[in-house]
């Protein structure tokens, strides 16, 4: 196979050779006009030896589920690879050499036609994990090798497969901040899980590890949502013996002061950008439920909308923090409103038909997630994506059980949401464009997942 | 044995008369009567036959009283039946009876009468209000859950006797004591997104509230609270649970 796609990229890369750096044929092509990015199998010795390949399978699995780049098969590279800067030969080669691995050229030019490469080397210190890695352009305008590195870190981590795999979700971190990822290590989920006995708020970091409960009142409490800065979870219970907001440190679980208004519900805290401000609902009016800003610790409160409907779920743009989804029942069944934070220029952005509900933005402020019936039977949600600006609607779950509570990854690449299948409940991830599908939880009943980002 | 008797007779008078004083010779003694025929028997003579008293209520006594001479049986009818020429008996007669005394004897038979009359009773006193059920109780048994249709709040005409029913009810228990409280609790099924029927439930539990203080409940022993969905009645996923679910119920404190 490898001798096949090595000479048909030769054909096809033959007028490539003036050293154009991204060929528009490749072996793999995943994302048309994104860069292509190699990285070599890192090796050590030592302690460190057997947990390369964790270290390297996560590299790889984070390279390529993200659409920011295309990572090139690890088939087409040089026998040879550079395992330290200093190894890098500068300059082009003659005509005619061999391909050793260690010029830049040698990973420019076809087969590989990378126009990125990473590389580096793992050992054991002191106990201690430690992965060297280089990131480097291999266009050949940059006149030396100095210039051409994009970075070279060490990465420190616990001597075993978790470190291993951090260090792994770490250096791909860093590739991908390069070309604009916005990284999710550090991010965090909270949701909702039954499995202690009663409905508690449960945090887990973004890849499914270190599930932990947060609350322990016993009684029901849901409705979770996080400070933008990712201090503070604000949630809903029933603890004070009707359903009140209370909000946490989401590090030591200690309750923060928030004033509920006298109200038969107060519930679904949204934050400003600055995590200074919230727009929540109650029924403090006295009628049906309405949306309220105060400060974030519930002083000098006001009341936003007064539409005689249902308003819940409301949602401040993280982008701009001047405008704000809801859900609302003022044209009857539920649908999703957008207005500005002072409750005008409101305007439907659901079609109408069905109940369109758990509206998410995404970090730039451009697409809408939400779960919707859409002409349906009552109950039967799938996830939908819409651009705020065309309408245009992307349908990302179907006929796999009842979808809801979608919430964007900080990277916008990701959405967490929760899955019902017959009685079962649990947390799954998926690429934004649907691909990808996979749970992060399986004990217990476990919803309403919020997507938190890493803490300033 | 004539002349015996002859001799005998002058010798008694002679006796006397010479016990006498001899004055005069005294009159003859009257001879006795000749033997009369055995007389025709008399009938059972009846003293007397009463009843005290002579008219009763529905559920009294009276005392038949009689007495009888020459008799051979002595009977009443009514179900009492044989007795003693003179006695007394209580009778409970539940309408008007008029008791026949039968005597009889070889002469034959008398009879006598006596009537109880039994009059109507007035009508009892109406029983005094008895609190035997428990506020809690009265709220477990008459305070019944109403029932809405998806989407909705607004109490449908066809559940607008429950409600009144329910006001009645808390209205009694709130008399009883002022100071119980009574929880309205809104409920949803379990299609709709929880986040809205914790809004909805909330508009389902206000609703029967404004009802039933419309109707005279006091608003003060009344607290609201919305489950959403979180507490339903059952999980099947059929047309009747779902019906079931979408309800206000009614519990006690708060």
């Amino acid at each position: 196979m490898r001798f096949f796609v090595t000479c048909f990229l030769t054909l096809i890369g033959f007028g490539w050779l003036a050293g154009k750096q991204q060929p528009q044929i490749t072996g793999v092509i995943t994302h048309p006009g994104k860069p292509l990015i190699a990285v070599t199998e890192f090796r050590a010795s030592g302690g460190a030896a057997s947990l390369m390949s964790a270290f390297n399978d996560t590299v790889m699995n984070d390279l390529q589920s993200s659409p920011l780049v295309n990572f090139v098969p690890r088939t087409l590279y040089p026998l040879q690879v550079p395992q330290t800067a200093s190894q890098l030969i500068p300059g082009v080669a003659v005509p005619g050499t061999p391909i050793n691995g260690l010029r830049l050229t040698d990973w420019s030019l076809p087969p590989v036609s990378a126009g990125y490469l990473g590389f580096g080397y793992g050992a054991e210190d002191r106990g201690m994990l430690v992965i060297f890695g280089w990131f480097y352009s291999t266009d050949p305008h940059i006149p030396t090798l100095q210039q051409a590195q994009v970075f070279g870190r060490v990465y420190t981590a616990s001597l075993d497969q978790a470190g291993a795999i951090d260090a792994g979700h770490r250096y791909a971190a860093d590739i991908l901040a390069v070309f604009g990822g916005k990284s999710l290590v550090g991010t965090r989920i909270v949701f909702v899980s039954n499995r202690s006995g009663a409905k508690e708020i449960w945090v887990m970091n973004w890849d499914g590890t270190n599930q932990k409960q947060l609350t322990h009142y016993g009684s029901i409490s849901t409705f979770p949502s996080a400070s933008p800065d990712g201090h503070i979870v604000a949630f809903t219970t029933y603890a004070p013996g009707y359903p009140a907001i209370r909000m946490i440190s989401i590090d030591t679980g200690r309750q923060l002061p928030f004033y509920n208004q006298r109200a038969s519900m107060n519930a679904f805290v949204t934050f400003t950008p600055d995590s200074k401000h919230v727009i929540y609902s109650s029924t403090a009016g006295g009628g049906p439920a309405q949306l309220y800003m105060a400060n974030i610790d519930g002083s000098n409160f006001h009341r936003i909308t007064d539409s005689g409907a249902i308003e819940v779920e409301a949602k401040i743009n993280p982008k701009t923090g001047t405008d704000l989804v809801d859900t609302s029942g003022r044209s009857g069944l539920p649908q999703i409103y957008h207005m500005n934070l002072e409750g005008t220029d409101v305007r439907r952005l659901s079609a109408g038909t069905g109940e369109a509900v758990n509206p998410s933005w995404s970090p730039d402020g451009d697409h809408i997630a939400f779960a919707w019936t859409k002409g349906f039977d009552p109950g039967n949600y799938n996830i939908f994506v819409m651009d705020v600006v065309s309408g245009e609607l992307t349908q990302l779950t179907s006929n796999e059980g009842r979808n809801e509570n979608p919430s964007w990854a900080p990277d916008g690449l990701h959405i967490v949401y929760s899955s019902k299948r017959g009685r079962d409940s649990q947390i799954w991830v998926m690429n934004a464009d649907g691909s990808g599908k996979h749970p992060l939880t399986q004990i217990g009943y476990n919803e309403k997942p919020v997507w938190v980002n890493a803490e300033k | 044995m004539r002349k015996r008797r002859a001799l005998l007779t002058p010798a008694i008078v002679l006796t006397l008369a010479a016990a006498a004083g001899c004055h005069k010779k005294a009159p003859p003694p009257p001879p006795p009567p000749p033997p009369q025929a055995a007389p025709a028997p008399a009938k059972p003579t009846i003293n007397y036959f009463t009843a005290e008293p002579s008219t009763i209520t529905s559920g009294e006594s009276a005392t038949l009283r009689w007495s009888v001479t020459n008799a051979t049986t002595v009977e009443i009818d009514n179900g009492i039946g044989q007795v003693s020429p003179d006695g007394r008996r209580a009778v409970t007669p539940t309408a008007t009876t008029e008791y026949t005394l039968t005597a009889t004897n070889a002469g034959g038979t008398s009879t006598a009468t006596a009537t109880v009359t039994v009059s109507i009773p007035p009508p009892p006193a109406a029983p005094p209000a008895q609190p035997s059920a428990t506020p809690a109780q009265i709220l477990a048994q008459q305070v019944h859950d109403i029932h809405f249709d998806y989407d909705k709040s607004d109490i449908r005409p066809s559940e607008e006797p429950i409600v009144q029913q329910d006001a009645a009810a808390l209205k009694q228990i709130f008399a009883m004591d002022p100071n119980f409280s009574v929880t309205v609790e809104g409920h949803c099924d379990e299609r709709g997104s929880a986040e809205y029927n914790l809004a909805l439930g909330d508009r389902r539990a206000e609703s029967v509230k404004n009802a039933l203080v419309s109707m005279g409940v006091p608003a003060s022993n009344l607290k609201t609270i919305s489950y959403g969905k979180e507490r339903p009645l059952c999980t099947e996923s059929t047309e009747e649970c779902w019906a079931r679910n979408r309800r206000v119920h009614f519990s006690a404190g708060q």
